[in-house]
């Protein structure tokens, strides 16, 4: 009875497409997640709340700035903290400081995800190759393409088509709109730079119709809370329902994955050993094939602790780069300002999407900067806010506070990570968990290529505000924002076609053990500048349609 | 107006950054508060709404006391401060009082709306000059404790919300470019 035809380790962005597709082709499949149990709409318990229903106004209490004073270094706050873990009961250790934001629960953080879809290009795809950092990815555009439309066409990405090369356009919903401020800047942009650079909206996983029986998307901008219109793509409002759907699915929480077992003789996976978070039980679970999604660092650590005669270092691992080439994006750099003009005009709708920045540095010889490699793309926007300083008490402030003061523009950047041998993670020698697992230890940070695109990131962002007329310019660089705050971490398994080089082959299988497949974060092999996601989705996808033709072939 | 949006002007109108809202490092020392919870009285909460009330009076729309933002503050001193703001807090009661005694010769109970006003005119100028010309590691004002809660409470309460401004939990669409004239009420 602990027999299925899959398991796929992990519920969140990429194991909810791992589910949905090996249900829908008939496979049975069961997915363990770690975490507790989130039912679409059922288990959001802030999601209807108003502002002053939270007792804290949304506040971080002495409580969440304790047991989550890792969290908190992201976006988790009162209405959200039940989706953020807690730091005590989940410790790592740091050999360097490292953000490691999570989501223990059934759809992990693709229910606080920040929803931005941006297909690569051959521009990220031969980049190691080019310039000669990492090593070349097995995949080109071409491999990728019908699968982001695949996906994209489930999940429902709005935005609009621009024939940017380095950011393919998607087969999108409409686009939301741009607000006064953001359309008079982006065409600023557009007469006053010659290299190209272009402000768009953003492209999101919010769905601007009806969508697949979701959404629409209400302007609430509360998606981190749940969206109890499923206006937004989670793996609990789309991918989750579909699988149980086929009768496929069997969904097992509080199942903490602790090792892959391998069958020495058939050389292949046989399947996992897990702990129960609860009742601490031993239980293994049996399958033709596995797919890791249990989210770069998770997939990662299960990896290395799959120890065996054959792999002494980790299951998949001769290479050593298991835990290796550890990338995030590095951002809280960029600009901000304010505008002397639309006095008459205001905002309606908490819109949760902004502008984005396709990157435009290093796309050709014309734009090559001689003082970094590779680019950073920019997300933001504008909103009227209030300029007044709020002096004095009685009826004057109250009135002030409820007036418009001046428009705003905010400028963030996001940059790419070069895949270094030393950014790595290991097992730690001492340090357990409360379920005797080894800690991770993580030791990652900026180099030299990062710090000095910042300086770029920063005054190129108070260049285009200046370009749109902006007063009042104000920069930051934050340097205290360290790796994985982005939440976007990835490359500990990477891809390759050199078994020698790399964990993860061209079809996300591990190259030592073929029915063992990993498309999260993990098999990354650069990082590029865009969000992460939608890359995982479309891999993910892929993987498992070649996961069941070489199923049905006899090959696994 | 969304959240972070009014916890910059919450910021600005103070001179300072919100107390109680900056992060903790790890091992945060702050488990076992000093000061018990429910250690204010109603004497103390009835005083508070008042101290709110003459920051945001009632005009047309409800004022802070109508919104219950004297029980607000105490909830986010006990809940949300360190243990040496909510004695600087706690503190600030009697400091405001004694202000009061000194400046109308009677406490801030007995004091007029309009002297009740001045003073508080009085201490926002204080407070707001000893926050720009303090060094990091002094303590805080309680009068910038009390005005930060104050217009947070307010600014995100029913009445306050739905009162002085358009609020939609849901608002089905976005607009940027709505057209504005003076005396419209926002979209928040």
């Amino acid at each position: 009875m602990n027999t299925y035809d899959a398991i796929v380790v992990g519920s969140g962005i990429s194991g909810g497409w791992a589910a949905m597709e090996l249900c829908k082709k008939g496979l049975k499949t069961i997915v363990l997640e770690r975490g507790r149990q989130v039912e679409h709409l059922k288990d959001y318990p802030t999601a209807n709340l108003a502002p002053w229903e939270l007792l804290h106004r949304n506040s971080h209490t002495k409580k969440i700035k304790d047991d989550q004073h890792i969290q908190i270094r992201g976006f988790c706050n009162e209405s959200n903290s039940h989706f953020f873990v807690n730091d005590k009961e989940h410790p790592y250790v740091q050999k360097k400081p490292y953000d490691w934001i999570r989501g223990y629960h059934v759809g992990g953080r693709s229910l606080m995800w920040g929803r931005q879809c941006y297909r690569w290009s051959d521009l990220d795809f031969e980049a190691n190759a080019k310039d000669g950092h990492g090593i070349d990815w097995p995949i080109r555009y071409k491999d990728i393409a019908p699968w982001y439309t695949y996906v994209e066409r489930f999940a429902g990405i709005s935005g609009s088509k621009e024939g940017l090369p380095q950011l393919p356009d998607g087969d999108f919903l409409p686009p939301m709109e741009m607000n006064a401020l953001e359309t008079h800047v982006s065409d600023s942009i557009k007469q006053k730079f010659t290299d190209g650079r272009r402000m768009i909206i953003g492209r999101v996983a919010n769905l601007t119709r009806g969508w697949n029986g979701r959404g629409p998307c209400q302007y609430r901008n509360m998606c981190d809370r749940g969206c109890p219109f499923g206006g937004y793509f989670s793996s609990n409002s789309a991918t989750l329902p579909v699988a149980a759907g086929t009768g496929n699915l069997t969904l097992r929480p509080h199942s903490i994955v602790m090792e892959v077992m391998y069958d020495k003789e058939k050389r292949k996976a046989k399947g996992v050993r897990i702990i129960d978070e609860n009742t601490k039980e031993a239980i293994e679970y049996y399958a033709k094939i596995i797919f890791l999604n249990a989210s770069t660092l998770g997939s990662t650590s299960i990896l290395l602790n799959s120890v065996s005669e054959v792999f002494p270092n980790g299951m998949g691992n001769s290479s050593d780069q298991l835990g290796r080439n550890l990338m995030d994006h590095h951002y809280h750099v960029g600009a901000g300002g304010n505008y002397d003009g639309f006095k008459d005009k205001v905002i309606y709708g908490r819109r949760p999407n902004g502008i984005y920045v396709a990157r435009f540095r290093n796309i050709d010889e014309k734009t090559k900067r001689s003082d970094y490699l590779r680019g950073f793309g920019y997300q933001g926007g504008a909103s009227r806010g209030r300029s007044w300083n709020g002096d004095g008490v009685g009826t004057e402030l109250k009135e002030k506070m409820t007036e418009p003061g001046e428009w705003g523009f905010w400028l963030g950047s996001w940059g790419e990570q070069l895949p270094h041998p030393d950014n790595r993670v290991t097992l730690s020698k001492t340090e357990k968990d409360k379920w005797g697992l080894p800690q991770l230890e993580i030791d990652c940070e900026w180099k030299e290529n990062e710090i000095a695109m910042r300086k770029d990131m920063m005054n190129s962002a108070a260049e285009m505000l200046e370009a749109g007329g902006l007063k009042d310019i104000y920069t930051f660089n934050d340097e205290k924002a360290y790796p994985g705050l982005c939440i976007h971490e990835m490359g500990t398994a990477r891809m390759g076609n050199d078994p020698k080089t790399s964990v993860l082959n061209k079809w996300n299988q591990l190259h030592e053990v073929k029915n063992v497949f990993n498309t999260d974060g993990a098999c990354m092999t650069s990082s590029a500048c865009q969000n992460p996601s939608i890359t995982y989705m479309a891999l993910t996808a892929r993987a498992a349609d070649y996961a069941i033709s070489e199923l049905k072939k006899g090959n696994l | 107006m969304e959240r972070r949006e009014l916890l910059k002007l919450v910021a600005l109108a103070t001179g300072g950054a919100v107390i109680g809202g900056e992060f903790f490092l790890a091992g945060c020392k702050n488990k076992d508060a000093g000061v018990a919870e429910g250690a204010f009285s109603q004497n103390d909460i009835a005083f508070l709404d008042e101290v709110a009330e003459t920051i945001i009076p009632k005009t047309t729309t409800a004022g802070a006391k109508e919104a219950e933002v004297g029980k607000f503050m105490t909830v986010m001193v006990n809940d949300c401060y360190d243990e040496a703001d909510q004695k600087i807090f706690h503190e600030g009661i009697k400091k405001l009082d004694d202000a009061c005694k000194k400046m109308h010769s009677h406490g801030f109970m007995k004091a007029e709306p309009t002297h009740r006003n001045q003073l508080l005119t009085s201490l926002d100028k204080e407070a707001k000059e000893y926050m720009k010309t303090k060094k990091q590691e002094d303590p805080n004002h309680y009068f910038v404790m009390m005005k930060q809660l104050t217009l947070l409470g307010y600014f995100t309460s029913k009445p306050g919300m739905e009162q002085n401004f358009n609020y939609a939990q849901t608002p089905g669409k976005y607009d940027g470019a709505v057209p504005y004239k003076k005396g419209d009420k926002l979209f928040v």
